[in-house]
């Protein structure tokens, strides 16, 4: 309970204006950083996902959440460890095209780090890689001895092994409703 | 959003504008009385106010800030939702400590904030600031209206969300532009959010394993907080306190939810709190908290707190387990029914042996601090006898309003009450300044009562300038300030932690009693034992508001007393 690890919070939410500051502020209180963060739709609709990633031990990340899932628009919040979680992070490399064809190497660091190119044009091209923080970093190393003119990285997206029941959650609570007010 | 909304009533359906409405709002969740102040951006809606002078009665305060602490005492005493409203900038941001108040207190309360037009948002404009985002870590929920439509629904979701679950301060921000818009008015309640869950569902099993630990204790003890107050669980407690026998002691917040003689009640936990319950927190072998948060002027030291004991935690807020305080045993619930379920699973007990230990160690405390408190043989005046004197007069039937500082420990450690809410005070976040205003809000929540609001001669002249309120309103609030011409509190720490540097807390102060007469309030001064009580007799008699100001010892320190960090064991006698 008291050793730092990284976990992935996944945070389901409605939509509301405000209310990342209002989830961030929670980790601010506590001075704790943010690794990563990234907001998207969910697997129900009208139903948003924030997804963070924060390195801070697990007693902590247990009252964070509570204090996540205060929150009146927080639907539920989970936490998992690297190993309960299947993740990626994306990242875009923009290089000099001359490079492509003067340094050889590079088409090698792409086909060996299973990166992909998505464009090219006279003046530049992209490459994109996705895949754990440290492939990246990688590719990094290796491409920027030729010079990268512009570099970025994702938050992390994740999906966990095991059943998030925020579907199940939401549909007992639907129901638990109906039957309240079918009542009254 | 997603709300659903069940129709209280049939509003029918009619063109209005955004102000109009946000009065029928307030009107039909029940609020008759509001505080607050007008200016630029919110006057749309003080125009309604004058138009609906009939139907929902507004105070001028002095100040946002008085606005906001006399909603709150009006809160405290009615248990309905404080409304408090103001203008957009300065006037937004003045409210800002009574929210934070509100939300580290659990008070339910609704502010309303103008805010410059649409189309002006983000842009600098004159009298503009987000209240939005400064408001965001002190709100239980907040929102920004910007369309006339959204107003039923929005106010709707403000007053469900401010007055469920455990309850809280919610912001709603309204542009000058959605006031003065027309829309289809129409109203209906909220009952429901989807995300929101205020009420977690009591578990069968949590309520048996606590019951069984209880059954088994040998040296149990009961510290209940706010919780059982804001549940209206008062009866449901009395119950479970005198079928289980067990020793119960309070923190500064659950004070009255039982009449204070009840010879259960054992005192006050926490940093001046009373001996025995300190001492015997970390000899108790079960320790059942009931609506209460661990805050740490109640634990002293965590690492030493009640680590012999297996600890039943009943709360509402499922965010409050395990926060501070490892629970063995976690009743998620509101303390009505928790209470009211788990009284027929425990059986009677009398622990007479354990009572006698609170009694002796109680004996102690009376004679080397409390004597000498409520009934000192020395010159100088003591802050504990006038709270006795006001005890005596009032029949303990006086609703206390207190500021923050040592007059806030004396006055709470020494009050007795009769009936529940009836302590009102700052608690979590110890706002110098609260008790003037809270004590109008008080005062005009319980008309019939009393209200004594004591006050130090520092906090008093945080907000003094709500004598105006007073002198407007005719608030029939009884002032005593406690004089000891210092910010007392840090004074004794001065003495106690900094070899007695009294850096920036003496105080000369003004005339207080003229003050008082300027503003139309009888006034007397007391610096001497024999006038006491006879001027506390003439303050409690009399049907207006009242003034008096007793010159104490000045530098009387509060005892007993845990110092920061230490273990509530180690609790100081002197």
């Amino acid at each position: 309970m008291s050793e730092q690890k990284f976990y992935t919070i996944s945070i389901y939410t409605e939509n509301n204006i405000g209310l990342l500051n209002r989830i961030s502020g929670i980790f601010q209180r506590r001075k704790m950083n943010i690794e990563s963060l990234s907001v998207s739709a969910s697997e129900i609709d009208d139903v948003y996902r924030f997804t963070l990633v924060v390195n801070i031990t697990e007693l902590q990340v247990q009252k964070v959440l509570g204090q996540i899932e205060r929150q009146v628009e927080v639907i539920k919040a989970y936490y998992h460890t690297d190993e309960e979680t299947i993740f990626t992070e994306s990242a875009l490399f923009k290089i000099k095209s001359s490079l492509l064809f003067d340094e050889p190497q590079i088409q090698n660091i792409i086909k060996e780090s299973h990166a992909r190119i998505v464009t090219v044009n006279s003046d530049f091209f992209v490459i994109e890689k996705s895949g754990k923080r440290s492939e990246i970093e990688l590719v990094h190393r290796e491409l920027k001895p030729f010079g990268i003119m512009q570099f970025v990285r994702s938050g992390r997206i994740a999906v966990t092994k095991t059943e998030m029941r925020i579907s199940s959650k939401l549909k007992a609570i639907e129901n638990e409703v109906e039957a309240a007010f079918a009542k009254a | 959003m997603d709300v659903k909304t069940i129709d209280i009533k049939d509003t029918k359906t009619t063109t209005m504008s955004g102000s109009e409405a946000l009065v029928h709002c307030l009107v039909a969740e029940g609020a008759d009385l509001i505080y607050g102040y007008p200016g630029g951006a919110i006057m749309p809606f003080y125009d309604e106010l004058h138009k609906h002078q009939d139907k929902l009665r507004h105070v001028l305060t002095r100040h946002e800030q008085g606005a906001t602490h006399a909603a709150q005492g009006f809160a405290r005493v009615t248990g309905k939702v404080g409304v408090a409203v103001a203008t957009s900038g300065p006037g937004a941001t003045n409210l800002i400590t009574g929210i934070a108040d509100a939300q580290i207190d659990s008070t339910p309360m609704v502010c309303i904030t103008g805010q410059v037009g649409s189309h002006l948002l983000g842009s600098d404009a004159f009298q503009e600031t987000d209240i939005i985002g400064i408001s965001t870590p002190v709100t239980k929920w907040n929102y920004q209206i910007t369309r006339a439509e959204e107003i039923p629904e929005v106010l709707a979701k403000a007053f469900y969300i401010a007055r469920s679950g455990r309850p809280g301060p919610v912001l709603i921000d309204i542009t000058k532009d959605a006031q003065f818009a027309e829309f289809e008015f129409s109203y209906s309640k909220c009952e429901y959010i989807r995300s929101y869950t205020p009420v977690p569902q009591i578990t069968e099993t949590s309520l048996k394993e606590a019951a069984q630990l209880i059954n088994t204790a040998k040296k149990p003890l009961i510290v209940w907080g706010q919780g059982v107050i804001l549940g209206e669980a008062e009866k449901e407690f009395q119950d479970f306190v005198e079928k289980s026998g067990i020793p119960s002691a309070w923190t500064i917040l659950g004070v009255s939810a039982i009449p204070t003689e009840h010879p259960l009640n054992v005192g006050m936990v926490g940093m001046h709190g009373n001996y025995a319950p300190n001492v015997l927190t970390n000899e108790c072998d079960v320790l059942i908290a009931i609506g209460m948060r661990f805050d740490d002027r109640v634990t002293g030291s965590l690492d030493t707190y009640a680590k012999q004991a297996k600890v039943i935690h009943f709360e509402i807020d499922p965010a409050e387990i395990n926060k501070n305080v490892y629970a063995n045993v976690a009743v998620l619930g509101n303390s009505k029914e928790s209470l009211s379920k788990i009284l027929p699973l425990i059986e009677k007990r009398e622990h007479t042996y354990w009572h006698q230990k609170f009694k002796d160690l109680y004996e102690i405390e009376y004679s080397k601090v409390i004597k000498n408190d409520i009934t000192p043989t020395k010159e100088g005046l003591t802050m504990g006898e006038v709270v006795a004197q006001i005890n005596k007069e009032s029949n303990s039937e006086a609703i206390i309003v207190t500021d923050v500082g040592q007059h806030q420990m004396i006055g709470i450690r020494y009050a007795s009450f009769n009936k529940s809410k009836s302590n009102i005070t700052s608690g979590g976040l110890g706002t110098m300044g609260f008790a003037l205003p809270a004590a109008i809000g008080a005062k005009m929540g319980a008309p019939d009562r009393e209200v004594v609001a004591i006050i130090g001669d520092g906090g008093y002249q945080m907000t003094i300038q709500e004598l105006g309120t007073i002198l407007q309103t005719k608030a029939a609030v009884k002032i005593v300030v406690l004089n000891n011409e210092f910010l007392g509190m840090v004074r004794q720490w001065q003495q106690l932690f900094f070899d007695k540097r009294y850096a920036s807390t003496d105080m000369v102060n003004p005339n207080f009693c003229k003050i008082a007469e300027a503003y139309d309030i009888e006034a007397q001064k007391v610096t001497k034992r024999e006038d006491l009580a006879a001027a506390v007799h003439k303050m409690m008699a009399s049907p207006d508001s009242f003034f008096l100001e007793v010159m104490v010892e000045k530098e009387d320190n509060v005892f007993p007393m845990i110092p920061t960090g230490a273990s509530v064991s180690d609790i100081r006698l002197e």
